[in-house]
């Protein structure tokens, strides 16, 4: 346990200082890579607020598809597998309903701004 | 304005070319003994430059020119006389392209590339969809695209340099193989190869020239319209239609996502104008299916990018950052293969 701020705490700090005290006082190609590195580290701030219940979400999706549990990773790489083998062609909707949620996750850390207002979570 | 980005991705950092050697050949271009001034990077890797600078006669006469060039070639690098050949059959044919000027020699001591004109005009794609000096443009930009893809098309293949032919199952197979290689799952991507394989068109009964990277971001665009047309390196020989649907893919678009074509412009706009160019009648399912290969193969290439960084080939925030945008071109994956775009 540690003490305040946390993790996602921490980087909102230093995002803002970039964002607030680098980028005005930067041009060019360094402005923009400031950018850039603000931008990722909203992506962690994101991650480490929201992702662990993503992770468990997309997981028990994965498990009821293929039928057995496992970390979330490798239920994703199998899936890919038989996605291309073609072993779950009669069960595609399932397929495409769980990686249009699995990508909507994605999305909600990576770039939230990205998803339509009605898939936005 | 500028003709090419000033890349944000800045270009690495590499020797100015020689102001001595640059003036001869430019003099050689030109046909007057001219000095260098105001050279500057345009855009750029470790493989490819590009420099803008003025040749400037003694009595005063200014001329844009640009030089591309591999600096030292190595594998992988595209050939630079081949992209001279091709602009120049691309502007002998009427494709709006800058003028190619001198192809280097050996003796030039520049490495290997070639001198074209300066176009003046915009490239940065968020400033053609959003500045008001392209406010009168804006409308015309689909239709300029359709006419000049027909006539990129028709460029005659006797005129053209060697080139390699690419249809569409080729190419599903090869970014399946390229995705093979980062070992990632991507469950959207295979979703995506498997209705690529299923649905790719017959190739070509005589295949065209094909631009490869006809996309908002290659183009010079000036208050009247498109100017030219850059970037051919990857040019090959293949189905027409895949310039079509590339620039149609949502990632071109820059957020404009409603408007299909490059952010600008309308799919009926687009497709009108190439048949009335002589294009010939293309289905929106046919230019469908390439904006599906084209968003998975540019989700790759981010895929790609990323490891470039990861495997510390190139270190670079940027870089980095794009393997999380994987994620966009996924969910406009999925989008296409429900039948949207």
């Amino acid at each position: 346990m540690q003490d305040r701020p946390t993790a996602a705490e921490l980087v909102a700090a230093v995002r803002e200082w970039i964002e607030h005290d680098v980028v005005p006082a930067t041009e060019g190609r360094l402005a923009f890579h400031a950018r850039v590195a603000a931008n990722a580290l909203g992506i962690v701030e994101r991650e480490l607020t929201a992702d662990a219940a993503f992770t468990a979400a997309q997981r028990e999706r994965a498990r009821a598809l293929l039928g057995h549990d496992g970390p979330a990773a490798e239920l994703e790489r199998e899936l890919a597998a038989r996605i291309r083998d073609g072993s779950l062609d009669g069960r595609l909707d399932e397929v495409r309903e769980h990686v249009r949620r699995t990508v909507r996750e994605k999305l909600a850390v990576a770039n939230p701004g990205y998803l339509p207002d009605a898939a936005r979570p | 304005m500028q003709i090419r980005r000033a890349l944000a991705s800045a270009p690495v950092a590499a020797p100015h070319p020689d102001p001595d050697a640059l003036a001869a050949v430019a003099s050689r271009a030109i046909g007057a003994e001219v000095t260098i001034e105001a050279i500057r990077r345009l855009s750029g890797g470790a493989s490819r430059e590009t420099w803008a600078f003025d040749a400037c006669t003694p009595a005063g006469g200014r001329h844009g020119l640009v030089l591309r060039r591999d600096p030292s070639r190595h594998a992988g690098a595209s050939d630079r006389s081949t992209e001279y050949r091709l602009l120049a059959a691309a502007g002998a044919a009427g494709v709006p392209v800058p003028r190619v000027r001198a192809l280097l020699e050996p003796a030039d001591g520049l490495g290997s590339g070639f001198l074209m004109d300066r176009v003046e005009g915009e490239t940065i794609p968020r400033r053609i969809l959003r500045d008001d000096a392209f406010a009168a443009a804006r409308p015309v930009l689909a239709r300029q695209c359709g006419a000049i893809a027909a006539a990129i098309h028709a460029v005659p293949a006797g005129s053209l340099p060697p080139l390699p032919v690419q249809d569409a199952a080729g190419q599903v197979a090869q970014y399946r193989a390229l995705l093979d290689g980062f070992g990632e799952p991507h469950p959207a991507f295979e979703l995506g190869l498997r209705w690529l394989a299923d649905h790719a068109p017959p190739p070509p009964e005589r295949p065209a020239l094909v631009h490869g990277d006809f996309r908002n971001g290659n183009l010079v665009v000036g208050p009247d319209g498109v100017r030219a047309v850059l970037d051919w390196e990857l040019a090959h020989l293949g189905d027409p239609v895949e310039d079509l649907g590339w620039l149609c893919v949502r990632s071109w678009r820059f957020g404009n996502t409603a408007r299909v074509v490059g952010g600008f412009g309308d799919l009926d706009d687009l497709l009108d104008a190439y048949a009335a160019a002589g294009g010939g009648a293309v289905d929106a399912e046919h230019v469908r299916y390439w904006v599906a290969l084209g968003t998975l193969k540019w989700g790759v290439i981010c895929i790609a990018q990323a490891f470039t960084h990861l495997s510390g080939t190139v270190r670079s925030v940027e870089l980095a950052t794009l393997g999380r945008r994987v994620a966009e071109t996924e969910w406009d994956l999925l989008d296409v293969l429900d039948g949207g775009w």
